[in-house]
């Protein structure tokens, strides 16, 4: 108690706290508490919103390409994601989702969809980089989103692969696996190999978070750390495998099938060649 | 005496004769030789895959010595500064970096890493063949039961030496392995915790674990492998070598070439045969590329993470094991003790020991099981074709499936990417496969041998279709067959074919309980049995048909019917 009383200020901020305890029951001290937390925590998300759209702005679409896109959307992606697209019951509103999104999922063949199913499946891509771009540019026209990331931020060759390695293994390689080979999820949906995925699109992947992948915002993983684990990727890929045929890349499973058809498959072929001219 | 002083007497003449009799008359050499180098071994294909394990094991102590030149067990932290891009700078135990340094600094580490690890893969797959073998011809019985007990504790060690080898480089793979090691000992009620401190020496992962492995995987488990190889080999010698019937190879007699010169030239040719496939698969195929999975981080487990293929089928049980059952269920029961609650986590405990634990008892078990369903107390030195002892051959497929099913399961993920299935399906599959394919198993295998030893019976006693119709001259047609020669009937009809022994009544005019679970399984391993040919049948069957067994060369006796 006698610490206390030794400087004016410290018995005014004393005052103060003894306020606060004494109207700690108070039935609107939880409700007071509550607001504060929410606008610490909406204060926070907004600041942090802006900063990704800030990144994100990072391409310009002329009103000439949000014109054709408009007409393109109709003719291709209308029927399902509605006019103006703003969802239906077959596909989702793609007010909002950016121009990544646009260029991801139609860049990689897997819009317009080939099937219903678990999960869209890449196949051969049905229009040209201008058209895209034009969807693209109405889709952005629609509600701010992500947007085409640029050239810079893609050059792999500035990255650094180990930190990418890094964060690929801490956020990526329990559903890309270690070696970005792919591998399974629930119900027959799966994670993509990414190997030969254009840098643009994995940063795209990336940000707008397509099928049952999680968003990585620049929040969660900024610009600087999405281009190391580009140049991670950009690097395992063109390295090929120091040790051989990798085999798929697979682990263990593939290894002992390989030793007990492959391996198994010449020692017995010997045995037998060792014991053909006996008795 | 009389040979002593021959030995005394014997003057060499030349100079190696000189020096080998030095050495001889010291060492005594020449007694081994004359005993060992005539000893005779049978040839079959199917007997070579004991000698693969061991010179894989050989492979594996060479190859392994090279490599604890440049390992270091170290669970110290460091910063890697290798040739290896993608990892420089990142933090890591010294192990990993070690690991690292003898993948891409040292001369030939690369090599001399994936063909020990190839090695140890094939090492564990021959030990697992040849104990296929052996229990698939029978080789196991008296007296040979105590050898077969080796080869199971030889496995098991080999599944150990397995097990803590691919723990070594500290990468992200093994280290998920070792976590799963880790949760199954601390879901062992009342003493887990405990079990996984000693063992981790403190909370895991520790900085201990990795110096523990190195000195298991390269002093005490190798050593008691030697050891056992070496009992192993004994009685193999002491035994002779089991052989399969044929004419002139009887219970009493071993018919093949001997050590010296045949099999030691032959042994010696093949050691290298092996290790040339293994240096070729090692220099061409790459395995357990630890680059790709990063420095062991308890945080991030990456997709296929899968144990190698001998561990696997406990990985498997552990993903098949459903966490809970129903909405309630979960297979955790908190069981009060006078010094607290302990929670007894079945969802871990059946997966992790229960099928280990069915596996490793039938397999110590099977001779004596076998011999007290035969009542058979004979010495057998003659091999049975599986087909010939259906219910061994059943129980012996269904064991492969059952193993091949938790194995499967181990690659559930894979399974489900590769062929496009749902991977709870493939789950769900599984699950029902893992109870229902042995059985399955057991009767089509049981039902197949049936099968072949009606088909050799058929053979025997009619000779083989050639497909050839021939009208007789009363307008007839019959299909020529051709009789098989003495050498090859004699494979198709000696065998033994036990009987189902029927509980018999006591004076009393009781059946025991044991007596009737023993008629019972003499029948489950008897009945339908497919009786082998008799002199007597075949006579009658060369007396009666002999148009339908006479040879293209028989044209004269089939025109004079």
């Amino acid at each position: 108690m006698k610490n206390f009383s030794s400087s004016g200020t410290t018995r005014g901020r004393n005052h103060f706290v003894k306020a606060l305890s004494q109207r700690r029951r108070h039935p609107l001290a939880a409700f007071a508490l509550l607001l504060m937390a929410l606008l610490v925590t909406g204060g926070i998300y907004a600041a942090a919103s802006t900063a990704n759209e800030a990144q994100a702005q990072t391409t310009t679409f002329t009103a000439n390409d949000v014109e054709e896109g408009s007409k393109l959307f109709s003719a291709n992606c209308a029927s399902c994601h509605g006019m103006g697209a703003t969802g239906s019951d077959a596909a989702p509103s793609l007010v909002g989702v950016g121009a990544a999104s646009v260029d991801f999922q139609v860049g990689t063949g897997r819009m317009p969809l080939q099937m219903n199913g678990p999960q869209a499946q890449a196949k051969p891509v049905q229009f040209t980089e201008e058209q895209i771009r034009q969807m693209a540019a109405y889709v952005a026209s629609l509600g701010a989103g992500p947007s085409i990331p640029s050239e810079e931020i893609l050059d792999a060759s500035e990255g650094d692969s180990s930190n990418g390695g890094e964060l690929f293994r801490v956020n990526c390689a329990m559903c890309h696996n270690a070696a970005a080979a792919g591998g399974a999820l629930t119900r027959g949906k799966f994670a993509p190999s990414i190997d030969g995925t254009s840098e643009k699109h994995i940063y795209e992947a990336m940000v707008t978070g397509p099928q049952n992948m999680p968003v990585f915002s620049d929040a969660n993983i900024s610009p600087e750390d999405k281009q190391d684990i580009i140049a991670f990727l950009k690097t395992i890929e063109e390295q090929g495998s120091p040790g051989g045929a990798e085999l798929g890349s697979l682990g263990p499973v593939s290894e002992g099938l390989f030793i007990w058809v492959a391996g198994l498959g010449v020692v017995i072929a010997f045995t037998v060649w060792l014991t053909s001219r006996s008795s | 005496m009389s040979s002593s002083t021959t030995t005394q007497t014997y003057v060499p003449k030349t100079r190696v004769g000189k020096v080998t009799d030095y050495v001889d008359s010291r060492v005594g050499g020449s007694g081994i030789v004359k005993e060992f180098g005539r000893k005779i071994f049978p040839d079959h294909w199917t007997f070579m895959f004991g000698e693969v394990a061991l010179y894989t094991f050989v492979i594996l102590l060479i190859t392994g010595t090279f490599l604890t030149f440049f390992y270091d067990p170290s669970m110290a932290e460091t910063h890697y500064n290798g040739s290896y891009l993608p990892l420089r700078g990142v933090e890591m135990s010294v192990a990993y970096a070690s690991s690292l340094d003898i993948s891409f600094d040292v001369r030939g580490g690369l090599f001399m890493r994936q063909l020990h690890h190839w090695a140890a893969l094939l090492f564990a797959a021959s030990v697992a063949v040849h104990m296929l073998r052996v229990f698939f011809t029978g080789a196991f019985r008296r007296p040979r039961e105590f050898n077969w007990v080796v080869g199971c504790v030889l496995v098991i060690l080999s599944l150990a030496a397995g097990f803590t080898g691919y723990s070594l480089p500290d990468d992200l793979l093994s280290g998920n392995g070792l976590r799963i090691i880790d949760g199954v000992m601390k879901a062992i009620p009342v003493v887990g915790t405990y079990l996984s401190f000693f063992l981790f020496g403190g909370e895991f992962p520790g900085t201990m674990i990795i110096g523990r492995l190195y000195v298991l995987h390269i002093l005490l488990i190798p050593a008691v492998i030697l050891l056992m190889i070496g009992i192993h080999l004994f009685m193999v010698v002491l035994h002779k070598h089991s052989q399969f019937p044929g004419p002139g190879r009887t219970n009493t007699n071993v018919v093949g070439y001997p050590v010296g010169p045949v099999y030691a030239a032959k042994a010696g040719g093949f050691f290298f045969i092996v290790f040339g496939i293994l240096a070729a698969i090692a220099a061409a195929f790459t395995i357990n590329p630890i680059w790709n999975y990063g420095p062991y981080d308890p945080s991030p487990v990456s997709a296929g993470t899968q144990p190698d293929w001998y561990i696997g089928w406990v990985d498997g049980a552990l993903r098949l094991m459903p966490g809970t059952l129903g909405d309630n269920f979960d297979f955790e029961f908190m069981i009060p003790f006078p010094w607290g609650v302990n929670a007894l986590s079945l969802n871990v405990l059946v997966p992790a020991l229960v099928p280990a634990a069915i596996v490793f008892t039938l397999m110590f078990a099977w001779p004596w099981i076998e011999a007290w369903v035969t009542k058979d107390k004979r010495e057998h030195h003659l091999l049975d074709r599986p087909r010939n002892a259906p219910a061994r051959t059943g129980v012996g497929v269904a064991g492969i499936v059952f193993y091949c099913v938790l194995w499967a399961a181990a690659s559930s993920d894979l399974i489900a990417t590769h062929f496009l299935v749902s991977l709870n399906d493939v789950t769900y599959w599984l699950r029902a496969l893992v109870f229902i394919g042995p059985v399955l198993a057991f009767m089509v295998t049981r039902r197949i041998a049936l099968a072949l030893q009606r088909k050799d019976r058929e053979i025997a006693l009619h000779g083989r279709e050639t497909g050839r119709i021939v009208r007789l001259p009363h307008g007839e047609f019959i299909e020529v067959h051709e009789p098989v020669d003495d050498y090859k009937r004699y494979k198709l009809v000696s065998f033994d074919s036990p009987e189902v022994m029927v509980p018999k009544p006591d004076e009393n005019g009781k059946i025991s309980l044991l007596d009737k679970v023993h008629g019972r399984a003499s029948r489950f391993f008897f009945e339908d049995r497919v009786a082998p040919v008799t002199p007597k049948e075949l006579e009658a069957s060369h007396n009666d048909h002999h148009g339908e067994i006479a040879g293209a060369k028989d044209r004269e006796s089939i025109a004079s019917h």
